[in-house]
């Protein structure tokens, strides 16, 4: 559990960065990519989009092979799945909550209604 | 890009909604996340007072949160912080908000948990999301 949470910060750690996050979505749209082939778009340098994907190698969300002298950089789905899993978690929790609480207060309300008579 | 909102419509005014929201008496009746007991609820009632709520679940579990309210505006906004008092790896604050605007049939509630994982999370919202980033997004509405 303490692994699994660690995890999830990792994943959410390197989900914040917008960056990241469209290195990512580049991803998506291919199969693999080059490091140059990522650093593209950006008007960042080199160095920076390896510093980039270094976190999100990290958090366990791209892969990276090596051929000759070209990296090739794979989008990993799995932690994705897992933060949008704890998401969703949080989503049902509170949301049983709420309708505890709309259920009460509708009962508050229509006993506050019948004292008025 | 780590948080979420849900919206409720609920028949009863908001006054009533505030009050079950932010007294002891209402909290106990509906904080916990299922059938179990609310054990303890505190509330100091004011701008940087505190709250602190213990539950216990069906499965047996207790678990406890606390945190300070950041605004309050009866009948209208609760801003509070959350944090759970868990033993394990202090897992940082987070951010409640609840809005309650009348409507004919009574109340509209909105509610967001924000920064769940990350303070950072403020300062990046930006465009360019795509596949599942997008469905994370469409699914947690994004923070202001």
């Amino acid at each position: 559990m303490v692994k699994y949470q660690r995890q999830l910060d990792r994943t959410f750690a390197a989900l914040v960065d917008p960056t990241r996050r469209a290195i990512l979505a580049q991803l998506e749209r291919k199969e693999g990519a080059s490091v140059s082939e990522l650093a593209e778009p950006f008007r960042i340098k080199l160095p920076a989009v390896m510093k980039h994907l270094d976190v999100l190698a990290d958090a366990g969300l791209v892969t990276r092979s090596k051929a000759g002298r070209t990296v090739t950089v794979r989008l990993r789905a799995q932690p994705m799945r897992e933060a949008m899993e704890w998401l969703r978690r949080y989503e049902r929790f509170w949301s049983s909550r709420l309708d505890r609480l709309g259920r009460y207060a509708e009962g508050k309300e229509a006993a506050a209604r019948s004292e008025k008579g | 890009m780590t948080s979420l909102t849900l919206v409720r419509r609920i028949k009863a005014r908001p006054a009533i909604v505030f009050d079950a929201i932010t007294t002891a008496e209402g909290i106990a009746q509906w904080w916990g996340p299922d059938e179990g007991p609310v054990l303890l609820a505190e509330t100091d009632v004011r701008v940087g007072g505190r709250y602190r709520v213990r539950f216990r679940k069906l499965d047996g579990t207790e678990h406890e949160s606390s945190g300070v309210y950041l605004e309050l505006v009866r009948p209208e906004r609760v801003v509070m912080s959350w944090r759970w008092a868990s033993g394990g790896a202090d897992p940082g604050e987070s951010r409640v908000e609840i809005a309650l605007r009348a409507i004919p049939e009574g109340t509209e509630l909105t509610f967001t948990h924000s920064q769940l994982h990350d303070e950072e999370s403020r300062r990046s919202h930006e465009g360019g999301w795509a596949g599942a980033l997008q469905k994370l997004e469409a699914r947690f509405a994004n923070q202001t």
